[in-house]
């Protein structure tokens, strides 16, 4: 299969040519330089010019480096601030702690330093680049695919590795025999007059297709596909069943092209709720949290589950992830005539590893006025002059300190009329008065379970039932993370690939002695990019080649050597 | 034995570690001093040293008929080095190594101590952490001389480890705890062990990028007084050893992104969510393939690109430390 190389790749006379190799952009380091991709001459001032000029530019190795370099220190700074989307608490806080400086940082998106216009105009450039440089390599590469290795140079002898042997095998043979020997190796070989030549590592480049058109893939998924997905919080009290309506969730993030109907029905209820704690250095810490369910979809019945904290619980498509936990007191609210107004368990969230938690009740209907209760839980209290602080998370049994509700009393308006959103574990104090508690005459309440206590200005009376358990999930639709794995994977192999294979060429070279002089035969070898191993590659192949040789002129003419096709 | 002795002894084997890597440390400084004497009398000797045999070719003639005969053959490998004196290991520096590698199998001995001690594997609160990181960084280094000698790193390798040791002991140190139920997974397991292999890879590439720069700096003409440097290989050697060790250390670190994210996935319902510790995983990701890229770009490799591998290997050092101790997010398992 003595064919010639292709007509558009004219070898240059060292074998170096750049036609087989993969196509890099032109400031690549194996690149020729070349004006317009330099900039050293000045594009023709024809807008076409100009967009060439820029394009090149944009496509060019500095640029995806600086680029890159971008990248990385453009993420610094959503490393340094609290982010809305990780953590939402923090920038609440970090608004009130610095207001001035808040403002400032929040004009330049730092908040939301991912999704803002300078960190995504630096992703989309690199992208945009990375397009740009991949689409003619690839087009090089399938064509490079095709094409035979160049061919022999003229002069090895500056080549890595060049060895030179004589023999007296003669030279066709010599030639047949290397050509089966790179054959078996792996290497794709072409031969031309008196000399093979052999080109091997073609994976290389795949894989660095694969790797560059993987990044695109996995940008793809994460920002265009992931927005059919979406996120909600729920809170849910032991006994509590949540159905998978927008309405049902406390909080509801919809991703950009999920709706209503993007919500696989189903319905949730939270059973019971175990947390194991672990005493070590002066200190609770938490073991084990299981948050028994039952699940029901449509036409079936409910099925019992558990829920960790790292395994999720899977309905139709859908993860429910458990976030937190904590008490929720039961209280029955009455008003002066007994009638009950207002019953039921109230989530107090967890303030720290012990679970003091701080919670509010809201009585919109039935007194005479609107109230609410403010305060703390705590399982296993202390008292301290602001309020109870707990000391273990699980619930005191010891009579000395069983566990207290303590709360103060708004009247007021709750701002619930309106039909704006309220959050419910939080007060707007703006339009209310403290009538109960610190630093008003009245103190404020002190429950402990079984207890009530009459509200001032005979407005009612609250009485402290039971506690329950709470958990909050985070409800999840995400379509992308087979894809995302899939990519994933092509990037690491991909990678692999190009780090580790090693792309080289390397000919064998036959040279007829004259009369009865024995035949010449040279090896050598060409890197093409990182190779470090190519001189022992060359110099085992050539010691291969010999003793092969040895083994043809040993065996009796017409009896083909072992191993020889 | 009780869970608290276990851990009481592998605190002794730690301080017994760090004591032996400092004495290797001294003893790997005595060789770099060593190393200048030998480079200042090569020096003194006015005799410009003979460079090593680099041409290319020996020549030896067997016209033995009937046998294939070798005429021309490449001379091994040669690494060039500024002086011909480097190949030979200084007893200073024999000893340094060998106490390298007493002082590991100490330093593995209290990691295996401890992990009995908890019941699980030694890598779940930053002391821990740091333990197997260095331990992980001194084993990088040692097989790393199975392929390369760099044993010249030693001092900066051992006063790395020895520092960071240091550090954790005093400031970090907590007792044996329970897994917090957030990091109860497999891929806790191999995500936080390859990100500490792929450490050990960076801080080897590191060293050697620093060397490199050094090298550069003496090959035109400046550093003067720092003679050892002529006894380390070529700058150019130096960097393509160096990028060999990184481009390891970047599959080590792809690998470790991607682990992590299914963690994240499992355990927090999202595999990306730009957590501080994810942030700087992926800058340090996005710097090394800056490096890679600044490798194969005209005018960016050299000392260009070594100052990449080394502010890559400066954040992971924050992101190791700083990261861990200070920033808040969801990955906080330090355990303080
Ligand atoms: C999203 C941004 C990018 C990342 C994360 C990235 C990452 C990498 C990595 C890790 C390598 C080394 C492994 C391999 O060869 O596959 C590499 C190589 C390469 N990249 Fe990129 N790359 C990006 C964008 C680009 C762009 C925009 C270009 C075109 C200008 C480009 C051109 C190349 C080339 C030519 C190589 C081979 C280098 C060599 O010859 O050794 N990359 N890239």
């Amino acid at each position: 299969m003595a064919s010639r190389p292709r007509s558009s790749a004219t070898p240059r006379d060292d074998g170096t040519s750049a036609a087989a190799d993969p196509l890099r952009p032109s400031d690549h380091i194996d690149g020729t330089p070349d004006d317009a991709g330099a900039g050293v001459t000045q594009p023709r001032l024809k807008l076409v010019g100009y967009l060439r000029f820029f394009w090149r530019q944009l496509t060019s190795m500095r640029t995806a480096l600086i680029l890159l370099l971008l990248l990385a220190l453009g993420a610094v700074p959503g490393s340094l601030v609290p982010q809305r989307s990780s953590d939402p608490n923090g920038v609440v806080a970090y608004q009130a702690n610095n207001p001035d400086t808040f403002k400032i940082l929040d004009s330049l998106g730092l908040f939301s330093a991912f999704t803002s216009p300078w960190f995504s105009a630096i992703y989309l450039l690199l992208f945009i680049s990375l397009v740009g440089c991949i689409i003619p390599r690839l087009k090089h590469h399938l064509d490079a695919l095709r094409a035979q290795p160049p061919k022999t140079p003229a002069r090895l002898e500056r080549l890595v590795g060049f060895t030179s042997v004589t023999t007296t095998t003669d030279a066709a043979t010599a030639v047949a025999e290397a050509r089966s020997l790179l054959r078996r190796q792996g290497y794709r070989v072409a031969s031309y007059d008196g000399s093979v030549s052999a080109e091997r590592g073609y994976l290389r480049e795949t894989g660095n297709l694969i790797f560059h058109i993987a990044l695109v893939g996995m940008l793809l998924t994460v920002g265009v596909f992931g927005s059919y997905g979406y996120t909600g919080q729920r809170i849910l009290v032991q006994g509590e069943a949540f159905t998978n309506v927008i309405s049902d969730y406390d909080s509801f993030e919809p991703g950009r092209f999920s709706t209503e109907s993007s919500l696989q029905p189903f319905q949730l209820r939270l059973d019971s709720f175990q947390p194991t704690y672990q005493f070590q250095n002066g200190g609770w810490a938490p073991e084990d949290f299981a948050a028994h369910l039952s699940t029901r979809v449509p036409g079936g019945s409910w099925t019992e589950q558990t829920l960790k904290v790292n395994s999720p619980v899977e309905i139709g498509g859908t993860q429910v992830y458990l976030l937190g936990n904590g008490f929720a007191p039961v209280v029955t609210v009455k008003d002066p005539n007994g009638t009950v107004v207002y019953a039921g368990p109230v989530a107090f969230l967890s303030q720290d590893g012990n679970l003091t938690s701080s919670g509010v009740i809201k009585v919109p209907d039935g007194l005479a006025k609107q109230v609410a209760f403010q305060g703390f839980f705590c399982p296993t209290p202390v008292t301290t002059p602001t309020g109870c602080v707990s000391i273990s998370p699980y619930l005191s049994k010891d009579a000395k300190a069983l566990p207290v509700l303590q709360l103060s009393v708004f009247t007021g308006d709750l701002g619930l009329d309106k039909g704006v959103a309220v959050n419910a574990y939080a007060l707007n104090e703006d339009k209310l008065t403290k009538i109960a508690g610190f630093r008003t005459d009245v103190p404020g309440l002190d429950l402990h379970v079984g207890d009530s206590a009459e509200l001032p200005n005979g407005l009612g009376s609250i009485e402290f039932t039971g506690i329950d358990r709470f958990v909050s999930v985070d409800i999840h639709h995400d379509p992308t993370p087979a894809y995302a794995l899939l990519f994933a994977m092509l990037i690491l192999g991909g990678l692999l690939l190009s780090l580790f294979v090693p792309r080289r060429r390397v000919w064998i070279k036959a040279i007829p002695g004259r009369g009865k002089q024995p035949t010449r035969i040279e090896y050598a070898g060409l890197a093409r990019g990182e190779d470090p191993t190519l001189a022992r590659a060359v110099a085992e192949l050539a010691q291969r080649h010999q003793q092969h040789l040895d083994g043809v002129r040993d065996s009796p003419p017409g009896e083909p050597p072992v191993g020889r096709t | 034995m009780t869970t608290a002795t276990l851990a009481a002894y592998s605190v002794v084997a730690v301080y017994s570690a760090m004591t032996v890597y400092v004495l290797a440390f001294v003893a790997f400084a005595l060789d770099l001093s060593k190393r200048s004497a030998i480079a200042q009398s090569a020096l003194a000797s006015a005799k410009a040293p003979a460079s090593l045999s680099l041409a290319t070719t020996a020549s030896s003639r067997a016209e033995k008929a009937g046998s294939t005969a070798v005429i021309d053959k490449p001379a091994p490998p040669a690494q060039p080095t500024a002086s011909p004196t480097a190949g030979r290991a200084s007893r200073f520096q024999r000893t340094a190594y060998a106490l390298v590698i007493v002082g590991w199998t100490v330093h593995l001995t209290a990691l295996i101590l401890r992990g009995l001690a908890a019941g699980r594997v030694p890598w779940a609160d930053l002391y821990e952490f740091v333990m197997t990181g260095t331990a992980i960084m001194i084993g990088v280094f040692i097989f790393i001389q199975l392929w390369r000698d760099v044993k010249f790193l030693g001092a900066y390798i051992t006063a790395i480890v020895v520092l960071l040791l240091g550090l954790a002991s005093v400031n970090f140190y907590v007792p044996v705890g329970p897994l917090n139920p957030a990091l109860q997974s497999a891929w806790l397991v191999i995500h936080v062990f390859v990100a500490t292999l792929g450490t050990g890879f960076f801080a080897v590439g590191g060293g050697l990028s620093i060397a490199q720069l050094l090298q550069t700096r003496r090959e035109m003409g400046g550093l003067a007084r720092v003679p050892f440097l002529a006894t380390f290989p070529a700058s150019e050697v130096l960097e393509n050893i160096a990028y060999r060790v990184i481009v390891v250390g970047f599959a080590f670190w792809t690998f470790t992104l991607m682990a992590g994210a299914i963690w994240a996935e499992r355990a927090w319902g999202r595999y990306w969510g730009w957590d501080t510790k994810e942030v700087w995983t992926f800058i340090i990701w996005v710097t090394f393939a800056g490096y890679i890229h600044a490798r194969a770009t005209r005018g960016w490799r050299g000392s260009r690109s070594a100052w990449l591998a080394i502010i890559g290997f400066a954040a992971v050092m924050f992101n190791f430390t700083v990261v861990n101790l200070f920033f808040k997010g969801l990955h906080a398992y330090t355990g303080l």
